[in-house]
């Protein structure tokens, strides 16, 4: 009954959107309230609705109820109640019922906090989200629906993967698809800014911080997912260029560029139909990757043609969006006029190279991950795209960006001073040339492109430092005053620095990298393994077990000389329900490095297969991908956004406010 | 600073950074893409050795060996009508078994073994990577049905060795 109930909320919810898709529309071409104020209801209902059948599903998954196709498939009465309920959106239908409610979620909190808002602009805003949702609901409906029933209700389920069945991964979709969907809303309110014919300062101010909202939870959700891979996957990768990490890469780096551009935007009323283009191919890029992880193209064209219908319908919606929006942007944007002039070295400059940069790195990404299935599709060879075509294209265009991301706040809007600001800077160059020569000298000229990794960021991480210290006159007032000036500075302000800090610590985790080591080998019980000045001591192996699998436990001492530092337990663990067998790592980390383990399969005759890896500053990459997430949370929190939002639309010169 | 001389910096910077990403593009493209070949197309085109290629195709039942330094072993990949010898240094993915589907990349010696650098292979035991699947039925030795590919999750890549 509860699952018939989730079904029919989940057709309520597409005729809602039907309707919040059209009626605001017209009401808003004729000027008529009653019709535009349609959306806001039916934004909120249908997200209750779909929060309804989301409920529906997770009671179906708890409970057990094996009535339910998408249950037998993917439960079982054995699973831990965590991954009972993360298992709803471990499987295609479920995870689209998750995309859909995030999406409501979004056009429901528009509705609710955009009270502020210009009817006219919040009623078009709404009724875009509203064709995004009436599309997708038929696409669950029509061809993932999770509620088939199926009789007779078998026994059992056939369970979830194994190597779903892990805190890590369990978090990361919701992550990725608030991040993913959140950029719906700045599509939303570009089309709309579009069909007005007129984006402003406010409409910027609208827009950012959705899009910051959604850029946070993205990178959480992308640095979640690398560290799942990371303990997983048993031998500490975090970053395989593999074309469903590219999926959710390149929504992050445009919607990067949307964050900077849209400042511009706000502040200097400049730039504005690149942003709108931006906000358009940022979502564009999320519709893309939720079709290549979705579709099955990926995985395998065999499973794409088991059920073409998925596929095509995906592909059917991206061309709508994505073609209907960039034909309207084509017929209206010649029509918004920027604002403000600026030189090319100034702030503006900054953030016009910053979004070049980060397009183009997207751009490559695109090109590497789509053309081996473009050559695939028109019968040509089969090739692959790896690793190395990345480093060659991806990583040259980081380096100028990171190069200019300390040196574009100094520089001032409309006009900068690239000589001052290079004055600036001179500690960070010289912090930057110290690692470097340091870096050289300790490893006797290692390997240069990871010591030039460190010094990229020291520039970045001292760049930002001299910047924050530049604001409250560090040393240079007296104290009292700088402090006085620190605690004055907008939140925004310090979002920024914490951000670009966190960016720095990551590069210097990618960079650490490239001093692991490693042994692989086999040992027996009382066999001892030293690496970078630790022992370990292979103390045995035992059997355990778990809620739904049992597992062969290793026990290892690691020590450094007298020292004990820790007891590590790799484990291999056996499925019997799904016939599987995964590893289970075991890492001991002090935050600069990580000593890292995975148990191997048994030779027959004693011995185990041991992998052990030495990994410094590795776990900085993901710190650091949290820091960043904090700055923009800390940017969000500036109380701008609540005071600046209640100003009217019409803003004739853009506000003095303080520089981001 | 005119609208017009503003427009033309931000035009020439376009085309400036769109002419560097069409050489690093076009450059990585020439040298960095990894063709896929089954054992038979292996053989057939002479793949010179060195070249860094994929082959795909089924661990042949009864190949493996390892090594005594307990992290290299050898196995041959089969596609029903021709084999690779491979060898292999370093860890093997979880589903890494005999009479399973395989993606190796590496490249040939001279003596015609096959030296890997990446063993790759999907967190799924119904997976079969679609490179193998096309292999296995130009060879005709693909069952319909055998096999069916479960997309159940994001990230679900997963390769060996670097």
């Amino acid at each position: 009954m509860i699952v018939e109930l989730g079904h029919f909320a989940l057709v309520l919810a597409l005729v809602l959107s039907l309707a919040q898709a059209s009626l605001p529309l017209w009401g808003a071409a004729k000027r008529h309230l009653g019709l535009m104020e349609v959306g806001r209801g039916a934004a909120i209902a249908s997200f209750v609705l779909v929060a309804l059948a989301f409920a529906a599903l997770v009671n179906a998954y708890v409970t057990s109820d094996f009535s339910v196709v998408n249950v037998v498939e993917n439960s079982h009465t054995d699973k831990p109640l965590l991954y009972k309920i993360t298992g709803v959106w471990g499987n295609h239908e479920g995870s689209m019922v998750l995309w859909v409610f995030i999406l409501t979620l979004f056009g429901a909190a528009v509705a609710w906090f955009g009270s502020n808002l210009p009817p006219e602009l919040r009623a078009r805003v709404l009724a875009v989200q509203g064709m995004i949702g009436s599309g997708f609901l038929l696409f669950i409906l029509f061809t993932s629906n999770p509620f088939l029933r199926v009789v007779p209700a078998p026994a059992n389920g056939q369970g979830l993967n194994p190597v779903l069945q892990d805190p890590g991964l369990a978090f990361h979709p919701p992550f990725l698809y608030l991040g993913y969907v959140g950029f719906s809303v700045a599509f939303s309110f570009a089309v709309a800014a579009l069909i007005e014919g007129r984006v402003d300062a406010a409409w910027a101010r609208w827009v950012r911080p959705w899009t910051l909202a959604a850029w946070c939870a993205l990178t959480i959700g992308i640095a979640m997912g690398s560290w799942w891979a990371y303990y997983t996957l048993g031998w500490g990768g975090w970053w395989f260029w593999d074309p469903v990490e590219n999926a959710s890469l390149m929504p992050w780096l445009a919607g990067t560029a949307l964050i900077h551009s849209a400042i511009v935007v706000e502040k200097r009323d400049t730039l504005k139909s690149w942003t709108v283009l931006l906000a358009i191919l940022t979502f564009s890029l999320s519709l893309v990757g939720t079709f290549l992880v979705r579709s099955g193209v990926l995985t395998s064209v065999h499973a794409f043609a088991v059920d073409p219908l998925r596929g095509t319908f995906i592909l059917l919606l991206i061309l709508v969006a994505v073609g209907g929006s960039l034909t309207l942007y084509a017929v209206r944007a010649p029509s918004l006029k920027g604002g403000g002039l600026f030189a090319p070295v100034s702030r503006e400059g900054a953030l016009v190279l910053n979004n070049l940069l980060l397009s183009c790195a997207c751009a490559t990404v695109f090109l590497g991950t789509l053309y081996p299935l473009f050559l695939d599709a028109v019968g040509g060879p089969k090739v692959s795209v790896g690793y190395p075509f990345f480093n060659r294209t991806f990583v040259p265009l980081m380096v100028p960006l990171l190069i200019a991301v300390a040196g574009g706040p100094f520089l001032a809007w409309k006009r900068g001073d690239l000589l001052g600001a290079m004055q600036r800077l001179w500690v960070a160059f010289a912090a930057a040339l110290v690692v470097v020569i340091a870096g050289l000298y300790v490893t006797s000229g290692g390997p240069v492109l990871a010591i030039l990794g460190f010094g990229l960021a020291a520039w970045v991480a001292c760049g930002v430092i001299a910047e924050w210290a530049e604001r409250v006159r560090l040393f240079r007032a007296a104290p009292g005053e700088s402090a006085r000036r620190a605690i004055h500075l907008p939140r925004a302000a310090y979002g920024m620095t914490i951000a670009h800090l966190g960016l720095a610590v990551t590069i210097a985790g990618f960079a650490g990298s490239a001093f692991e080591q490693e042994r692989i080998q086999e040992m027996r019980p009382g066999d001892v393994v030293s690496m970078a000045g630790f022992d370990l001591n292979f103390r045995g192996v035992e059997e355990v077990q778990g809620a739904n699998y049992s597992a062969d436990q290793g026990n290892f001492l690691l020590s450094r000389g007298p020292e004990t530092i820790a007891i590590l337990h790799p484990e291999r663990r056996f499925f019997p329900l799904q016939q599987q067998t995964t590893g289970k790592t075991a890492i001991h980390t002090n935050f600069l490095a990580d000593y890292y383990l995975a148990l191997g399969d048994p030779d027959g005759k004693g011995g185990w297969a041991v992998r052990a890896y030495w990994k410094p500053l590795v776990p900085w990459i993901w710190i650091g991908a949290v820091i960043m997430a904090f700055g923009g949370v800390m940017s969000l929190s500036d109380r701008r956004w609540r005071v600046g939002a209640a100003q009217p639309a019409r803003r004739p010169v853009a506000v003095p406010a303080p520089a981001e | 600073m005119t609208r017009k001389r503003r427009r033309l910096y931000l035009v020439l910077g376009g085309f400036g950074a769109l002419a560097v990403v069409s050489g690093l593009v076009l450059s990585a493209m020439s040298d960095n893409l990894v063709f896929f070949y089954s054992p038979t197309e292996l053989r057939a085109h002479d793949v010179p050795a060195g070249q860094r290629v994929r082959i795909g195709g089924l661990v042949e039942t009864g190949s493996v060996t390892h090594k005594d330094d307990g992290a290299t072993i050898d196995f041959r990949v089969t596609d029903g009508k021709v084999d690779v010898p491979v060898t292999y240094t370093g860890p093997l993915p979880d589903l890494f078994r005999e009479g399973q589907g395989v993606v190796v990349e590496g490249a040939l010696e001279n003596d015609g073994n096959f030296q890997a650098a990446e063993v790759l292979a999907k967190h799924d035991e119904k997976y079969m990577p679609k490179e193998v699947v096309d292999a296995l039925k130009k060879s005709g030795r693909w069952r319909e049905g055998a096999t069916t590919a479960a997309a159940a999750g994001p990230g679900m890549g997963a390769a060996a060795g670097q």
